[in-house]
């Protein structure tokens, strides 16, 4: 049986700046990492091409810097991409790129199909509204008007990420930074989306909050059936998670296959080397 | 008597950019036009937004009535009125009815209005966004798409910690389906008086340096949840002490030796004008 992919990407690229005859094309001739020297031009992601499944977790390492970040914030309409196309299976059919889409019809896509947690808690949570406020957001955008049902979701799922339910009302500032990745989940998690962005999760928690979390996402993955993209510079977290993975260096993908594969023996000398490392 | 400004204290070109911004915002209900606010002899937060609006609309055959928190007698309400005759002579007067151009300052009214009158209101916070979204760019890009999530939101988080929605005044609203506007600090008992007003209603922000309109007979819905209604602050089995009113916005007061809480009418002038007609049958 041969599956439809939930998300194509094709041909993805970023570039800050215009760009010159030196860095254009897809195999510039002198770069110095991703900066070219002769414009100045940084170019984040270059010519990203790959497919999500249903139910997939796509692992994607790299060392900082490396465009993963980057290639996050495109997938979810916070950056313009340079070139490169995008389809959603459950938008339009799939038949339209989303990166061409009005401004209207990407926020219509953030907010029904797509969830996002950040490494950062004050990216994805308002701080200074309730927890469960921070699920009704999400909610609220995707069209729900009922109070009781925003509640009842709010609380089945603050249940799932185990946030207790007599602190749903509490503000996240309140909340311990594991405890806020996991509301960040909830929230993303809260109109069911079929695809789930990651971004560095786990970084910055201590080791078993750190578990903990990646534990609860494992779950998750299992019971919702949700695809994902887990984006670390973590190889242990990509180990635990990811079916499948693509090394990125320098704003490229230099080698991708399956988790294992690319663990046990990886091909190109960055990825050696980042495996080598690996405490 | 020597004339020191022009008619109605602005320069006929600053009348004219004030006009072209209420022209704009008429055509786009709801939608916040900026304009170049002007310095004023009254500080901004004093109701310049308002008093640029009147000035800038006014003329010699206009009858004008200022409102201040349902007062025509309050400080801020005089000092209006005093500029607006001493720069333009024109009638003032406290009947509503009588009055083609009524300013004020948080209130709509009791009295019905009719076509052909211009309630101008007062307005501090023009932006129903800002308390979700601190940045003015983004709060115009969210307009833009209609995204309005965060108004919701707002609501929303009053329900979780008060079990209601708790906007004193202010309550947002949705304007012809389309733009979520702030109808300026009214209690949400005038909200629904916007809803198809005959009058056209202009807003004033001075200090934020925005216009924008309820044009006559526009949809104007306040936001809710479909199981947490709307409702207006409820006055059930309160009468006003003075003319015995019912339905109308009251006034709490203590009356400070006896310690007994009693009600009076909001709007002074509708007040009077009851008192008035008693008398005179």
């Amino acid at each position: 049986m041969t599956e439809s992919p939930l998300l194509t990407v094709r041909n993805l690229t970023k570039r800050y700046g215009t760009g010159c005859v030196n860095c254009l094309g897809p195999r510039p001739a002198r770069l110095m990492k991703n900066v070219c020297p002769e414009c100045g031009t940084v170019t984040a992601c270059r010519d990203i091409s790959f497919d999500l499944y249903p139910g997939e977790v796509l692992g994607i390492v790299g060392e900082s810097g490396s465009g993963k970040s980057t290639l996050m914030r495109c997938l979810y309409f916070e950056e313009e991409v340079t070139e490169g196309e995008a389809y959603i299976r459950a938008f339009e059919d799939g038949k339209r790129n989303v990166f061409r889409e009005s401004s209207q019809k990407k926020r219509y896509i953030r907010n029904h199909l797509l969830g996002k947690v950040y490494q950062n808690p004050l990216l994805g949570l308002r701080m200074n509204f309730s927890s469960v406020g921070n699920i009704a957001e999400k909610l609220i955008a995707a069209g729900v008007r009922n109070v009781g049902r925003i509640m009842a979701r709010g609380e089945e799922l603050l249940a799932h990420v185990n946030i207790p339910v007599h602190r749903m009302k509490e503000v996240p500032a309140h909340f311990s930074g594991g405890m806020q990745q996991r509301v960040q989940i909830a929230k993303a998690l809260s109109t069911n989306p079929p695809v789930l962005l990651l971004d560095e999760v786990t970084t910055g928690l201590d080791l078993i909050v750190q578990a903990s979390v990646l534990d609860l996402v494992k779950i998750l993955q299992r019971e919702l059936n949700v695809a994902m993209i887990v984006v670390s510079h973590d190889l242990a977290v990509i180990r635990m998670l990811a079916d499948r993975t693509m090394v990125m260096l320098n704003g490229a993908v230099v080698e991708q296959g399956l988790t294992d594969q690319i663990l046990e023996d990886p091909q190109h000398p960055y990825t050696q080397e980042l495996v080598h490392s690996l405490l | 008597m020597r004339q020191a400004y022009n008619f109605a204290f602005f320069d006929e070109g600053s009348k004219r950019e004030i006009r072209r911004a209420v022209l704009k915002a008429i055509a786009i209900p709801g939608y916040q036009v900026p304009f170049a606010s002007r310095e004023m002899p009254i500080a901004r937060g004093w109701g310049t937004g308002g008093l640029q609006l009147t000035l800038s609309l006014i003329g010699r055959d206009d009858v004008v009535k200022v409102i201040d928190q349902g007062s025509d007698e309050s400080v801020n309400a005089v000092s209006i009125k005093k500029l607006i005759t001493k720069t333009t002579g024109v009638r003032t007067v406290e009947d509503t009815r009588e009055a083609t151009l009524i300013q004020s300052r948080h209130r709509i009214p009791e009295v019905p209005l009719g076509e052909g009158q211009i309630l101008v209101l007062q307005v501090p916070l023009p932006e129903p966004l800002r308390p979700y979204e601190p940045s003015e760019r983004e709060t115009k890009k969210l307009h833009a798409e209609k995204e309005y999530s965060g108004a919701w939101l707002m609501l929303f988080e009053q329900i979780v910690k008060y079990g209601m929605t708790a906007t004193g005044a202010d309550h947002p609203v949705m304007v012809h389906g389309r733009y979520v506007m702030a109808p300026s600090p009214i209690p949400r008992f005038d909200n629904p008086k916007m809803n198809f007003s005959r009058a056209l209603i202009l807003l004033g922000a001075g200090r934020e340096k925005k216009v924008y309109a309820v044009p006559p007979y526009t949809r104007v819905v306040s936001l809710d949840f479909e199981d947490v209604p709307f409702r207006t602050e409820s006055f059930e089995g309160v009468r006003c002490r003075q003319c015995g009113a019912e339905g109308v916005f009251m006034d709490e007061l203590v009356d400070e030796e006896t310690g007994e809480v009693y009600h009076q009418c909001n709007d002074t002038s509708y007040c009077l004008g009851r008192l008035n007609r008693r008398e005179v049958s």
